[in-house]
């Protein structure tokens, strides 16, 4: 490789990631702006901070978000896991398409018709919108992610580990629960996450299927987001994005140090 | 090696008319939609025996063994072992064990788990795991490696765990796919002698599915050869090679020189042929020859003699040609003679001294030259 | 292929009973019938609900509309319903030229949005392949790192920046680059930056791994046969990393069509996108019927055709195996 490619290479790297980070970092930076004006610095302050602790919306917001991620994700996770081990186990029954079509269409869904159909679906059974619809909602869409991100990881499955099970005496449902759950786990446990954050982002198909009292952070914040910018709502987002960012950067330490000992490990294993 | 090789001679209960067979099957078919992956074979197998499935990829020699391990039920026909019917039985109930391929060594699982694994679906007490797994570390000497993970193993130590795990529960009988495929060619010439070791001291039944002709010949009782879902011949390895009962056999086990031609006359069990090119040919055993039918001679290159004077004897088994290419291997050398029609023919002979007294080079005219017992005639 | 339901299902029917072979056979298959049912309640009824209202007529009431299609009066009686349907919703929507240019001006936003997502992704998910292999697993994780920060603040955060008093023209004035402020915010132009910053993961990732996994030798190779590195990355680099362009661009353009919340926080009043269409239509205007309408129409339009493609090109797939 020549020098000017690699210039041009690091080049773009650089004004990349300063694209994706800039908006992020001027946001953290204006959360601790003395002036209520969020562009026009004013001096250091953590009063927004402050006054957002005491702001019980965002304070309730929060919780019930915290909640239907929750309860959202860990029911996803069952059913997008069922859903993958269908997709990939029963090849033939009959209804396959449809179901496959159905665990696909969420994905490619805007989310506009999906929390509009929903809403409808619960307005014609007469359940009262609030926390249990979104959960619900919120169940639906995210399963579809878990089962696509723990369908790519059985499609990689050695089936011969369950066959090997079963040849040494370990009936179906015992060799599922000893082999191959413990093997995907990995997977399930990252499309929970996904599933977590899907939630935990969502807007649009929480406004569609929320009512009172069951309002999500994101729904809180939108809300005031139209009625114009606030130095708490940046300090809304900092925390949010130091939750995220020390708990990302923590879970890939943990994997790269599994991973280099994992390499190690492999190296001894050929000296001997 | 010596006193299991006169074991091994007095192991024969194939030729004894009494003998129960402990494997067998019985017309089985397995299609899988449109493809016949096994068609209509029936196979026994005795107790004790060390027995080889030889065959090309797609022969349906797996097929056979995961439907004796119940991972295939058969379309039609029936597996019997020690004369109970396999039909219905799910793999996890059949008493034997499998190793695989890829080994399947479950990779959450430290090396003592992953072998105690099966004993444990058994309800054994732990005290006997313990000891059953420590026997098994110490047969294939991995007792130092119990606690480690299967990714932090070489290969060849994998395919020690897979075998020590698969024979833990001391089945009836033990299937390997492809055991030493995975492993590079020195590992896997040791460990075939380990795995006939491992076999006599554990008086087990051995069923090794192989693409590998030399690992059949050299651990098998006998060898079924197949091609397309079907039983080509059952033999020992010393028939296979010096008796093919076809072309197919004696093209896929090892080198030969094909001869086609028709039987001429037929005395006193002996063949004369003629062969396409205008070779006569002897023939002490004739095999199922009948005169005036098409029929192939086969013999092997080392059973071909080379000189570069015509011998004394007649014309009958005798060849001229022109020394075409020489293959110089060290312990041997592989002469590719071209005779008068354009066929090739390979001969070789050993090199038991350093210099050879009848230097042969390239294009010089040579003779070939072979007894009449040398070769076999096959009819199909 | 010996499936684990059937294995289970032989494994206790000895001499069960019919009624606990049936149970058996169910329990087997629960793997498939609860997330079967799951969607099917949730996702499959839920659309044939909105087809149903966007035949309705719409009415000033809670629900706001009458209903159409109601099932309890037999055969019969929805022979009789069906004279009554109301493709009002739809003619509605030909009749207001509303509706159809949002339709196009949502396919024109994200197919430009995509291509522009295509150009500033695509340096550096080729810089990024082209780095040293042991800053690459940091450099993935940092374009990863984004996404799991809400939406909704990034959209947020650009606010600050494009407004008129916003960040971008203090610092544009302040170099003396301009002196009006530029008017970016509520245009089209805030809504592609928005689109472009919010879906750059999805574009980066797939073109990384296409262009990851190409080997090296295959540049040196072209490069060796006479082409300058221009002509190799053309030539050679571009045509194999078409596949992680497709999805790359697939993943971006699909959401963007349907895109609520940029346009609405970004993008001015006069900015027509369908997504924010119906749901003014929804809450706004309580028009029930041509919300559902539109949502129909939505789903022919766009996500038939990608279920249609994706499931050729997963066919495709299998038979390449």
């Amino acid at each position: 490789m020549n020098s000017t490619w690699s210039r041009f290479n690091i080049t773009s790297i650089v004004l990349g990631f300063a694209f994706l980070y800039l908006p992020i970092v001027l946001l953290v930076i204006f959360s601790f702006n003395e002036s209520k004006l969020v562009t026009v610095w004013a001096g250091f302050s953590t009063k927004w901070y402050v006054s957002l602790f005491s702001n019980r919306g965002l304070i309730d917001a929060a919780w019930v978000t915290i909640r239907v991620g929750l309860i959202s994700a860990t029911v996803a996770t069952v059913l997008g896991t069922f859903a993958a081990l269908t997709l990939t186990r029963y090849t033939r029954f009959r209804g396959r398409v449809l179901f496959s079509g159905m665990v696909f269409a969420p994905l490619v869904m805007p989310e506009v018709i999906t929390g509009l159909s929903l809403l409808l679906l619960f307005v014609a059974v007469g359940l009262d919108r609030g926390f249990v619809t979104v959960t619900l909602a919120h169940i639906t869409f995210s399963m579809c992610f878990v089962a696509v991100v723990v369908q790519s990881r059985l499609l990689t499955f050695d089936r011969s580990l369950e066959e090997a099970a079963m040849d040494l005496g370990a009936p179906p449902v015992k060799t599922f629960f000893q082999i191959t759950l413990p093997v995907i786990l990995p997977a399930i446990i990252s499309g929970w996450m996904l599933a977590f954050t899907l939630s935990l982002d969502d807007l649009v198909i929480a406004s569609f299927t929320s009512g009172p009292g069951a309002t999500t952070l994101p729904m809180k914040i939108y809300s005031q987001v139209r009625l114009g910018v606030t130095p708490e709502i940046n300090a809304a987002c900092t925390i949010l994005i130091g939750i995220v960012a020390v708990g990302v950067i923590a879970a890939s330490v943990v994997n790269k140090r599994r991973e280099v000992q994992r390499l190690r490990d492999e190296q001894a294993a050929l000296r001997n | 090696m010596k006193s299991l090789g006169s074991i091994r001679r007095s192991f024969a209960p194939w030729s004894d008319p009494a003998a129960k067979p402990y494997i067998s099957f019985e017309n089985v078919t397995k299609r899988f939609g449109d493809f016949t992956a096994v068609n209509n074979l029936s196979l026994t197998v005795y107790e004790r025996e060390f027995f080889a499935l030889l065959g090309a990829s797609g022969c349906g020699k797996s097929t056979l063994l995961r439907m004796l391990a119940g991972f295939d039920d058969p379309t039609a026909g029936r597996i019997l072992l020690d004369g109970q019917d396999l039909r219905g039985i799910p793999p996890y109930r059949r008493p034997v064990n499998m190793m695989f391929q890829s080994y399947a060594l479950f990779p959450h699982m430290t090396v003592e788990a992953n072998i105690a694994f099966g004993l444990k679906q058994e309800g054994m007490p732990k005290g006997e795991i313990a000891t059953r797994v420590a026997e098994m570390l110490r047969l294939v000497k991995l007792e130092q490696f119990a606690k480690r993970k299967p990714h932090q193993l070489s290969g060849g130590q994998r395919q020690r765990v897979a075998l020590a795990r698969s024979v833990a529960k001391r089945p009836k009988v033990l299937l390997l796919d492809e055991p030493l495929g995975a492993l590079d060619k020195k590992l896997r010439e040791e460990t075939q002698f380990e795995l006939m070791d491992l076999q006599q001291n554990l008086g087990l039944t051995f069923i090794v599915v192989t693409h590998d002709q030399e690992e059949a010949m050299t651990m098998a009782d006998r060898i079924a050869i197949l091609d397309k879902g079907e039983v080509m011949q059952v033999a020992t390895p010393a028939e296979v090679y010096e008796a093919p009962s076809s072309r197919f056999v004696a093209g896929f086990v090892g080198n030969v020189n094909m001869f086609e031609g028709t039987v001429t006359d037929l005395s006193g069990g002996a063949a004369s042929i003629r062969s396409a090119a205008g070779l006569d040919i002897m023939a002490h055993n004739a095999g199922a020859a009948s005169a005036g039918n098409p029929v192939a001679f086969a013999i092997r290159p080392e059973k071909i003699k080379v000189s570069s004077r015509k011998p004394a004897a007649s014309d009958i088994n005798v060849a001229e040609g022109e020394i075409y290419d020489i293959a110089y291997l060290g312990d041997m050398t592989v002469y590719h003679v071209k005779l008068a029609d354009g066929q090739v023919v390979k001969a070789s002979s050993l090199n038991a001294s350093r210099v050879t007294e009848d230097p042969l080079s390239w294009n010089d005219r040579a003779w070939i030259s072979f007894s009449p017992d040398a070769g076999v005639v096959l009819t199909r | 292929m010996s499936d684990t339901a059937i294995a289970a299902s032989q494994t206790g029917n000895g001499n069960a009973s019919p009624s606990a072979r049936a149970l058996n056979a169910v329990k087997s298959r629960i793997v498939i019938i609860v997330p079967y049912l799951w969607l099917l309640v949730f996702f499959l009824i839920p659309f044939v609900i909105v087809f149903k209202i966007s035949l309705s007529q719409s009415a000033i009431s809670m629900p706001p509309y009458t209903p159409a299609l109601d099932f309890s009066g037999g055969l019969s009686g929805i022979l009789q319903q069906l004279s009554q349907l109301s493709f009002d919703s739809y003619l509605w929507l030909t009749q207001d030229a509303l509706y159809f240019n949002a339709y196009v001006s949502s396919l024109t936003i994200a197919g430009v949005s995509t291509v522009l997502t295509l150009l500033v992704g695509y340096p550096i998910a080729y810089g990024m392949a082209r780095a040293p292999a042991t800053l690459r697993p940091t450099l993935l994780m940092l374009v990863i790192l984004p996404f799991w920060t809400s939406f909704l603040i990034r959209v947020y955060a650009w606010i600050g920046i494009l407004k008129p008093e916003g960040l971008l023209n203090q610092f544009l004035q302040g170099i003396g680059l301009i002196n009006e402020p530029l008017i970016i915010m509520n245009t089209n132009t805030a809504i592609y930056i928005g689109i472009v910053y919010s879906y750059l993961p999805f574009m980066i990732l797939p073109l990384y791994s296409a262009l990851e996994k190409m080997d090296y030798s295959l540049i040196e190779a072209a490069q060796d046969l006479g082409c300058t590195p221009l002509s190799a990355f053309w030539k050679v680099t571009f045509p194999l990393s078409i596949p992680g362009v497709i999805a790359g661009c697939l993943l971006v353009f699909i959401p963007a069509v349907g895109e609520f919340v940029i346009p609405d926080l970004l993008g001015g009043s006069q900015t027509l996108m369908i997504g924010r269409t119906l749901w003014n239509e929804f809450f706004n205007n309580r028009d029930w019927p041509v919300a559902s309408a539109v949502a129909i129409i939505l789903l022919l339009l766009l996500v038939v055709p990608i279920m249609i493609f994706q499931h050729t090109q997963a066919r495709a797939q299998e038979q390449d195996r």
